[in-house]
């Protein structure tokens, strides 16, 4: 039933009509999701961060990836500016700090409570667990790398040199470890606690307390508390947050709310545009009927001025001819009276000289 | 009538055709690459640059371009312009060839172009905005394959399935200017989600209305130029009445493109008040956003306007071109110009010769089928049944 009934809004989802209408990235309401009770997260203090890249090692471990071209032993990567790749889902780099020695810090997916890249991804290969890893599902995604675009901490990676089977490649916190109860391979093997595992909220009072009670140092700033909505990776520093390549800039605004908007619209478009489309057809439609019709009227007037022009005309000739007949019939009669008459008085003249063919002439006629 | 012209007096191997068949060539070996290397043996993508041109240029540039097709059939059919009919069906046609070829150039853009049907048949992902992209595009395919059937199926002399189609036009135009507005729309806020990314000038919270109302400059820009060119090349698969409407179809749309992008400046300068990013234009991005904004939105609208008012077809088709640069320069600004602003110049994005190759392999692509479409079906002339709507 449920599937079906889910199968069917699917479809309804497909055609267009609903698509906005599973998400839950609704604007405007007052809700704030405050991420999933009792997830978890991981502290990391960079205060407390040497550089070893015990992490980056034990993250290449636990989830096999490919062996690195320097060892992990080698420091010497520090120097150059790095970022996570497909087959390093966490890199520490080197920081010029506050002058007691450079500062690093660990880069990893930072597990958003309401991550940008789930929200773009038109598969749902990329979700956000309840127990707070951002995973993702190779099996159904088709590699259009919109989470890459999305992410604004810059962390999804892609196996662009797979032909067949190329996958987007991060850190999953993980969420396969946890599920056994195990801790992150990178907290596991950190030497010196600049990485701790917990519940976000109990990991939010402890940085909290750091901050209070060294002042001197920490920055007044939990990174990740409020970040793009929060995310599940938190961070505590020495020195401004900039100076160790984090953007400050990225604001607090979870991340579907900043298409909630656009995908808002889509039922609107879908509802009313027929709606004006077909009531500017009718409009179109009947300025042509009016048109129509005023010119058939028109034509017909014409018609009728027409008809009624040809028949006075019909009757003004008819009438003309009537009087040229009458006229000619006249002039016709006049010649004949006159011919009659010219007759008769040529008759009566030679009469007058002949009285006896006179008499015969009047026989014949 | 239609198969003498377009076999007699026109040599194997003639210019046009060696040129095309010298692309297609190539194009057909960097697609062997593509599919059987990955997209590293044959583009530039990066973990920091994950959309190249085949996003930038065949999809966003090759959908807007295809504009053309809906914003015609709406003129003629819903908006009863009748003397543009003769423009709707070479539109409808480069329309559903337009975005034939996007969803060709996506199979080489992602991962497993095999599984470009999973979002609908596995798991819908409806909070992104691609999701939507995707359904409006499939389905305005179909639609657009359905309004150019009856050129088809007159070619084929059916004439019963051809009156049927007829019959659905109003209901195909409606649909079609929906899922046009829904998708030409989404495909600007897909890069709604990246603030941080975007420079300030080119992200706004506008940007979905942006792409849509360029979408209707680049359609009315583009069936004037394709016009022009139909004109030059195809003028003996004319009949009389689309010889007639020479420069009807300038004139008009030239006249509506001038208004439109007249509007279009205006709501850019709304959005740079609306997100107060008038210092930027003091920086480097800023001038060259002026250099798009001027040259390649008020000075078309200027020309549009002038060509109108003086019947200049001449300027009024060298202006279609230019307003189709400047959709291709908008398109690259927001997709990979103004994208990814804030890496150093070393981790910025330039196309690899081989994606640029399987581009122009795909615009030749539709240039060669829509040469042998209007040289054989009923496009560019009315086919004799006297009930053509």
């Amino acid at each position: 039933m449920s599937l079906s009934r889910r199968q069917f809004l699917g479809w309804i989802g497909a055609a267009g009509t609903t698509a906005a209408a599973g998400s839950k990235a609704t604007a405007a309401t007052t809700h704030h999701f405050q991420g999933y009770p009792d997830a978890m997260a991981v502290l990391h203090d960079t205060t407390f961060c040497i550089g070893c890249r015990r992490c980056e090692g034990a993250c290449n471990a636990v989830n096999e990836l490919p062996a690195p071209e320097k060892p992990f032993t080698d420091l010497s990567v520090l120097e150059n500016r790095r970022r996570t790749t497909s087959k390093a889902y966490t890199v520490v780099n080197q920081k010029p700090g506050n002058g007691s020695g450079p500062m690093f810090v660990k880069n990893q997916c930072n597990h958003c409570l309401e991550p940008a890249c789930a929200s773009v991804c038109f598969v749902k290969a990329l979700t956000k667990s309840k127990e707070g890893a951002v995973v993702y599902d190779a099996s159904v995604c088709v590699g259009c790398r919109y989470c890459m675009v999305a992410c604004p901490f810059e962390i999804p990676t892609y196996e662009y040199d797979s032909a067949f089977s190329p996958r987007i490649m991060k850190c999953t916190m993980c969420h396969p470890r946890a599920l056994e109860g195990k801790l992150p391979g990178c907290v596991d093997s950190c030497p010196t606690e600049a990485l701790v595992f917990g519940k976000r909220d109990d990991l939010l009072k402890i940085a909290r307390r750091r901050i209070t009670r060294r002042t001197e140092r920490y920055v007044d700033h939990i990174y990740g508390e409020r970040e793009m909505g929060g995310t599940s990776w938190l961070y505590l520093s020495g020195v401004p947050f900039e100076t160790i390549g984090m953007r400050m800039d990225l604001g607090v605004t979870p991340a579907p709310e900043l298409t909630a908007g656009a995908l808002g619209a889509v039922p609107m478009v879908v509802g009313l545009w027929p709606v004006l489309l077909t009531g500017i057809y009718a409009m179109s439609k009947r300025k042509e009927k009016i048109a129509a019709e005023e010119k058939a009227l028109a034509v017909a007037e014409a018609l009728t001025e027409a008809d009624e022009r040809a028949a006075a005309k019909l009757d003004a000739t008819m009438e003309k001819a009537e009087q040229e007949k009458t006229a000619a019939v006249e002039k016709a009669v006049k010649e004949i009276l006159t011919a009659e008459a010219k007759a008769r008085a040529e008759t009566e003249a030679a009469a007058a000289q002949d009285p006896q063919a006179t008499g015969g002439n009047e026989k014949d006629a | 009538m239609s198969d003498k012209t377009a076999t007699t007096g026109q040599p194997i191997f003639s210019p046009f055709n060696i040129v095309a068949g010298f692309i297609l060539l190539v194009g057909g070996i960097i697609t062997i690459l593509r599919f059987t290397q990955g997209l590293d043996a044959v583009t530039n993508l990066s973990d920091d640059n994950p959309w190249g041109i085949w996003i930038g240029f065949d999809l966003l540039v090759g959908v807007a371009l295809a504009a053309g097709g809906f914003v015609t059939s709406a003129t003629v059919y819903i908006f009863g312009m009748k003397q543009y009919h003769a423009a709707v069906r070479p539109a409808i046609l480069t329309g559903f060839l337009g975005y034939a070829l996007v969803v060709l150039a996506l199979h080489y853009d992602v991962g497993r172009p095999w599984r470009l049907p999973y979002p609908f048949i596995m798991q819908r992902g409806t909070t992104s905005l691609l999701f939507e992209v995707a359904a409006c595009v499939a389905l305005y395919l179909t639609v657009l394959f359905i309004e150019f059937s009856p050129a088809a199926l007159e070619w084929l002399g059916l004439k019963r399935a051809r009156d049927i189609v007829i019959k659905l036009t109003i209901l195909l135009t409606i649909f079609g200017v929906v899922l046009s507005t829904l998708h030409q729309s989404s495909l600007g806020a897909l890069f709604l989600i990246a603030p941080s990314k975007l420079h300030p000038l080119w992200y706004t919270p506008y940007l979905p209305i942006y792409f849509f109302v360029t979408a209707v400059i680049a359609g009315l820009s583009m069936v004037i130029f394709e016009s022009s060119l139909s004109h030059r090349f195809f003028s003996h698969k004319m009949d009389a009445v689309h010889l007639a409407g020479k420069d009807t179809v300038p004139l008009g749309f030239g006249k509506a493109a001038a208004l439109v992008l007249a509007g279009y400046f205006i709501i850019k300068v709304i959005g740079i008040s609306a997100g107060n990013t008038w210092h930027y234009l003091a920086t480097g991005y800023g001038a060259w956003y002026l250099v798009e904004l001027f040259g390649f939105v008020a000075l078309p609208a200027f020309l549009y306007a002038v060509g109108v008012r003086d019947k200049n077809i001449t300027l009024i088709r060298w202006t279609a071109a230019l307003t189709v640069v400047g959709i291709v320069v908008n398109r690259f600004n927001i997709c990979l110009v103004a994208f990814n602003w804030h890496l150093p110049a070393g981790e910025r994005y330039f196309p690899h010769w081989m994606e640029i190759g399987i581009s122009v392999f795909i615009v030749t692509l539709g240039v060669v089928v829509y040469r042998f479409i209007v040289t054989r079906m009923p496009v560019l002339y009315e086919h004799p049944y006297d009930d053509v709507p």
